[in-house]
């Protein structure tokens, strides 16, 4: 077994519309892979039906080497928080994670272990209606943490945390991952997902349009050079330089904006001294995720 | 199965619910049985449907189980709402993904989840007994009714008979209201639907044409409790009951296994 989730042509139909329509994709074992698309992508259907809480309308996968047809051979090695945290608001964080620990036979012990993991020791004991949504999430985290789990599936983990607590759900995330825990993670926090995930799988209109390693992404796309002339009125001068010699160019910012591999720096450097003009500063700048994303996704 | 009736007992026995309802149970049971003791000698109705129940009926060995069935319908809606709300609830909060993300076995779900209601209906009828066995020993001598007759063995063996009875309504009732609530995966309308019907549309049905007594699924269920009456026997009721609860769970346990869960 290699890969923690395999997905081949899968399908949901509802009535006339098409949720997910034939993706295909992997997640190797042991990576943090990103979810990723806009509202209503198929993402959470998806989700739900590695989770097997909805069936497939077509096609076949399987989670940690098992057919998805048979949740029952791999959800208890499976975390997971499905569209965001959801639990009995009369009970208190604590006991709504015994009520879980009791269904899946896990140890009660956990309960103050995991509590204490999501920074919730103290609050362990209030209700849950009383928390705030950070503290909601991070009960749900500490849930899907409670099998000790081969494989944690997060919808939206970070939804409602502050930027401290979203640095704290990335460790989190990072240290499974390096404990040989596979992570397959939906968020639309991009930066977020650039700096964890290993591979990623992009959806739109139910369709996959990637899936693989981000790094690959991210190289496929075209960089930006960025030159900065020493004096304004040269920005014409270089512009025309990048446009004569077949590059797409435009000026912003006091500054020309050149679509153009890095390689192509020291060329352009070459011709605007050339040229005479002295440049003041010449940068690469390649396109983020959430830049990449949007240029994929037409958002 | 039992894993998830563990989980289902934690959640039945918070104080809000668990208080509320051994409160709402044991003031009705009170009440109810007041009223019999402290109207056996005014000649007006005392019982059921204004029976006339007077101190040498409540006197027999029977009169010791009387203010405990006498309750029975109010404590079978009871359990219709406890069933009902805590079935349906699992949709409206969206708790279900996480029960069966933790136990993918829906038909283990649905039977730990009725086995932990069926303790619960056990806890409140057996509230029931103490509080209208006490009542009625406290105002026995109030209303005049000698109690010697209740300490033989036919009035300890029609205790243990009643007891089983109004605990099959318990059921039965709790039953209904978790078909409605997995039907209508919204406790409101489950309990709503569940009380108008056997509070109100059976009483008005039952009171207009009295020939469908026999088949309304309230009436019979309250009937078990009785032990039968002069125009419905026990076993009709028995029989009755079963087939629409039978019937009800098959269809909603095959809703509950084959339904998507997508909220």
């Amino acid at each position: 077994m290699t890969s923690a989730i395999s997905v081949t042509d899968l399908t949901k139909v509802y009535g006339e519309r098409s949720a997910l329509s034939h993706a295909t994709f992997e997640v190797p074992l042991g990576t943090v892979c990103g979810f990723v698309g806009p509202n209503g992508s198929g993402k959470t259907t998806t989700i739900r039906m590695l989770l097997g809480l909805i069936s497939p309308t077509g096609g076949t996968g399987t989670v940690l080497g098992e057919s998805i047809s048979h949740p029952e051979r791999y959800l208890p090695q499976v975390g997971a928080m499905i569209e965001g945290p959801a639990f009995y608001p009369g009970l208190s964080g604590a006991e709504n994670l015994k009520v879980l620990a009791s269904l899946g036979g896990f140890p009660k012990e956990r309960v103050a272990t995991l509590l204490e993991k999501v920074g919730l020791e103290d609050r362990g004991g209030s209700k849950y209606k009383t928390y705030s949504l950070g503290m909601k999430q991070r009960l749900g985290i500490a849930a899907a943490l409670l099998p000790d789990p081969k494989l944690l599936v997060l919808d939206e983990p970070t939804n409602g945390l502050d930027p401290s607590g979203i640095q704290e759900v990335r460790n989190l995330i990072k240290d499974l991952a390096s404990e040989g825990t596979s992570v397959f993670v939906s968020s639309h926090l991009l930066s977020e997902l650039e700096m964890i995930a290993e591979s990623l799988v992009m959806l739109r209109e139910g369709k996959v349009l990637f899936a693989g390693r981000t790094k690959d992404l991210l190289a496929a796309q075209i960089a930006t050079l960025v030159a900065q002339p020493e004096f304004t009125v040269d920005l014409n001068k270089l512009l025309d330089i990048a446009i004569r010699h077949g590059r797409e160019a435009s000026v912003g910012d006091g500054a020309v904006h050149i679509v153009a591999d890095a390689d192509w720096g020291a060329t352009f450097n070459r011709l605007a001294f050339n040229a005479g003009v002295t440049l003041s500063a010449l940068t690469v700048t390649q396109p983020t995720l959430e830049e990449t994303f949007f240029e994929m996704t037409g958002e | 199965m039992f894993n998830v009736m563990r989980a289902e007992l934690r959640k039945l026995r918070r104080p809000t619910l668990l208080v509320s309802t051994i409160l709402v149970v044991a003031v009705l049971t009170a009440l109810f049985t007041s009223i019999v003791y402290l109207r056996a000698n005014s000649g007006q109705g005392n019982g059921q449907r204004g029976e006339i129940i007077s101190p040498a009926i409540l006197s027999q060995a029977a009169g010791l189980v009387y203010g405990f069935k006498i309750v029975s319908f109010f404590l079978g809606i009871t359990a219709l709402c406890v069933f009902a709300s805590q079935t349906a609830q699992e949709y409206t909060l969206g708790t279900l993904r996480n029960l069966l993300v933790r136990q993918p076995s829906r038909m283990k779900i649905l039977s730990g989840k009725y086995l932990s209601m069926v303790i619960f209906a056990i806890a409140l009828v057996t509230i029931d007994a103490i509080v209208a066995i006490s009542v009625s020993y406290g105002l026995a001598p109030h209303a005049k009714v000698t109690t010697t007759a209740w300490f033989t063995s036919t009035a300890l063996s029609l205790l243990g008979r009643t007891f089983i009875n109004v605990l099959l309504t318990t059921i039965a009732f709790g039953t209904f209201g978790m078909i409605l609530g997995l039907l209508f995966r919204s406790p409101i309308s489950a309990i709503s639907t569940g009380v108008i019907w056997s509070l109100i549309l059976e009483t008005i049905l039952g009171g207009v044409v009295s020939s469908t007594q026999k088949w309304l699924p309230g009436q019979n269920f309250d009937n078990i409790a009785q032990g039968g009456s002069l125009t419905v026997s026990y076993q009709w009721s028995m029989g009755i009951s079963a087939a629409y609860l039978v019937v009800g769970f098959a269809i909603v346990a095959i809703l509950f296994k084959r339904r998507d869960v997508a909220n």
